[in-house]
């Protein structure tokens, strides 16, 4: 494909140490990421699903440089993340933003809106007074929030929580993102609210050229939104590719499980749930940088042998969409 | 309707303010479940589902307040029920499942410990013996292995704390059984698995249901009937299938329509514009007024009368109409 990549996430593993029960005993390490590799391109909406701790964040805060890679290496167009200076750092810093997950810890209590985008626009650009005040504006209309002057003069207790995350995402406009990390940026929100947001990520995606990284459990609202799809366990990529092609005919049977589970009032009769039922082994256990084998093995109904020792490659199963399973079938 | 397990009628739940000023969270809401049948109760936040939750059980704690209203639960009055009366009446009769079982379990008591307090405040058995071979039985029937009864609760998972809980509540028979969120906080494969053996163990026990969650999707799948709660009163209810194909009141359309879908093609979705209404100052008129997509001047002045049809009621001047292929009229 031709299409500009902006993002790029190349065999990164991110290991952490975990102590032992005490002081003496020996440190073991976990592996968060297994090697993961993505690209993410510009003007594209790529979701990462799956369930509480299997890593989704991990991929975030990585990027945002809380934690740096074990092996591998993350890139902003050409420059590596991990190994920046000074100069690149802030443009880096300018161009990569998050959107949190709880928009009541995310603006500061005792400033107004106007101060969030304030701050940042003086920052990150050269603009006069006035300049600057038209740019607030502007910003605050594309969001949503009208008349501009009187919610700019809001401070956030005075915003409820759909109009904070969108105050939230005016200041990230606002220091002038092109690449914006949205870790589960609905799920403090009502349900009647959350469509409204992911609306207004869609809005920016297309007028805007924005490029999104949308984390989140809910594979319905991944569908709605986004353009390509991960699946994540365990730290483990099993099943990319087209939204659309995943979530309609999914491959892996980690996806074909997170599909059947999620709610779907239309469905008729039980879903019965293609999982082993070892109670022992519902939790994501944990995963050295030694373990070997498929992680999905111990709860997958198809699980051979084979699964244990070695996690296949990835298999192109349809155009565009990738399992990595020991039962995928190679269109090819 | 006397074959009523649980009747609500004209409920009303008041919050004072700091300010002196009172808000009703819940205001006339009236309700019925017979035995062995399952309602739902949806709304976003703040509209009110847990405070009607908590009240049922009289768990309330000031400063909120019942002002009005009469709650039947199996012919008796809960309102006017003693403290001994009302010990018996929790867990025995009604039983709640809260949204966080990791706050309703004591950390530092095993399980086994905790299910033979549930027997012996209850009179069941006083003998520690029997108790565990009842909670053996019962921690069976949610899918937990008995040995795992001499663990503390953080040593079970999530899903198996929420499902220890759901074990609990079902200890003593009860006749109703309360789910506030019970399983917000999960996975939606763990969600998926507890939510089912639920309504199994309901098919099997004939315990009624109700079922609290602003997951309406959820909630039209599983539950017989469900009721849609928007600042403080129900606005429309009816059977599930009814209220999934064709809502009359255009909160519930709004509210399904927030939910995209896993088949077929999909489109560009609206969700509900606006922002919750604050109880503090309730407009004239209709109380969706502000968010409605069809709001016209009656809306404005007059609140809407109680529409009653065959399958259920709703609240609305202007109902939603559809013509043959289940598509919205304009």
């Amino acid at each position: 494909m031709s299409r500009e990549v902006v993002f790029k996430v190349d065999d990164v593993c991110v290991d952490f140490e975990v102590g032992g029960k005490s002081f003496f005993s020996k440190k073991k390490s976990l592996r968060a990421l297994n090697h993961i590799s993505f690209e993410l391109y510009k003007g594209e909406t790529l979701a990462i699903v799956g369930e509480s701790g299997c890593g989704k964040s991990t991929i975030c805060r990585t990027a945002m440089r809380f934690h740096s890679p074990s092996s591998g290496n993350m890139y902003y167009e050409d420059l590596n993340i991990h190994q920046l200076d000074k100069q690149n750092l802030k443009r880096y810093r300018q161009k990569m933003q998050m959107i949190f997950q709880d928009p009541f810890s995310s603006l500061n209590p005792l400033h107004n809106i106007y101060y969030h985008l304030d701050r940042p626009l003086t920052l990150y650009h050269n603009h006069s007074a006035k300049e600057k005040q038209e740019l607030m504006d502007k910003y605050l209309t594309m969001v949503g929030l009208v008349p501009p002057s009187e919610q700019g003069n809001k401070h956030p207790h005075e915003l409820s929580g759909g109009q904070r995350q969108r105050a939230y995402i005016a200041r990230v406009l606002a220091v002038g993102a092109d690449v914006i990390f949205a870790d589960e940026p609905t799920s403090m929100l009502d349900v009647s609210i959350r469509l409204g947001v992911l609306n207004l990520m869609n809005d920016l995606k297309n007028d805007l050229g924005k490029s999104f990284i949308y984390i989140t459990h809910d594979i319905a609202t991944a569908r709605y939104i986004s353009d390509r799809i991960i699946v994540l366990y365990a730290g483990h990529m099993v099943e990319w590719g087209d939204v659309d092609k995943v979530i309609i005919n999914p491959q892996h049977p980690y996806t074909q499980l997170l599909v059947a589970a999620a709610p779907d009032p239309e469905r008729e009769g039980e879903v019965d749930l293609p999982v082993v039922k070892n109670d022992e082994e519902t939790e994501v256990n944990l995963w050295t940088p030694e373990s070997k084998g498929c992680p999905f093995a111990k709860r997958c109904p198809k699980a051979v042998e084979a699964c244990k020792v070695e996690l296949p490659p990835p298999v192109e199963v349809d155009e565009g969409q990738f399992v990595r399973c020991t039962h995928a079938k190679s269109i090819k | 309707m006397s074959d009523a397990l649980l009747n609500v009628e004209n409920l009303k739940v008041e919050y004072i303010t700091g300010d002196s000023t009172t808000v009703a969270a819940v205001d006339n809401v009236s309700f019925s479940i017979k035995p062995g049948e399952s309602l739902g109760l949806a709304g976003e936040s703040g509209c009110g589902k847990s405070t009607i939750a908590y009240s049922l059980m009289r768990l309330h704690k000031p400063p909120a307040l019942i002002t009005n209203g009469k709650i039947v639960m199996n012919g008796k009055d809960v309102l006017n029920m003693n403290k001994k009366e009302l010990q018996q009446f929790r867990w025995q009769e009604t039983s709640m499942v809260f949204q966080s079982a990791m706050n309703c379990l004591n950390p530092v008591v095993t399980m086994e410990k905790q299910f033979f307090e549930i027997y012996k405040y209850h009179g069941v058995t006083k003998n520690k013996k029997e108790a565990i071979k009842l909670s053996e039985k019962l921690l069976s029937i949610v899918g937990i292995p008995a040995e795992r009864l001499k663990d503390y609760p953080h040593q079970f998972s999530g899903g198996m704390r929420q499902r220890a809980v759901i074990a609990m509540a079902l200890a003593l028979n009860p006749k109703l059984l309360i789910l506030d969120e019970p399983t917000t906080a999960l996975d939606t494969v763990v969600q998926r698995d507890i939510i089912q053996r639920i309504f199994k163990l309901q098919k099997e026990y004939g315990f009624a249901i109700l079922f609290i969650t602003h997951d309406i999707s959820l909630m039209m799948e599983f539950c017989d009937s469900v009721a849609v709660m928007y600042a403080g009163r129900i606005i429309e209810q009816g059977k599930s299938l009814m209220m999934l194909k064709e809502p009359k009141h255009p909160y519930t359309y709004g509210l399904k329509n927030s939910f995209p879908s896993l088949q077929g093609p999909l489109s560009h979705m609206e969700g509900i514009k606006g922002n919750p209404l604050n109880l503090k100052n309730i407009p004239q008129g209709c109380r969706f007024q502000d968010r409605c997509f069809r709001v016209c001047d009656k809306c404005r002045q007059i609140e809407p009368p109680k529409v009653e049809h065959t399958d259920g009621f709703f609240y609305c001047h202007d109902q939603l109409a559809y013509d043959k292929g289940g598509k919205l009229h304009e």
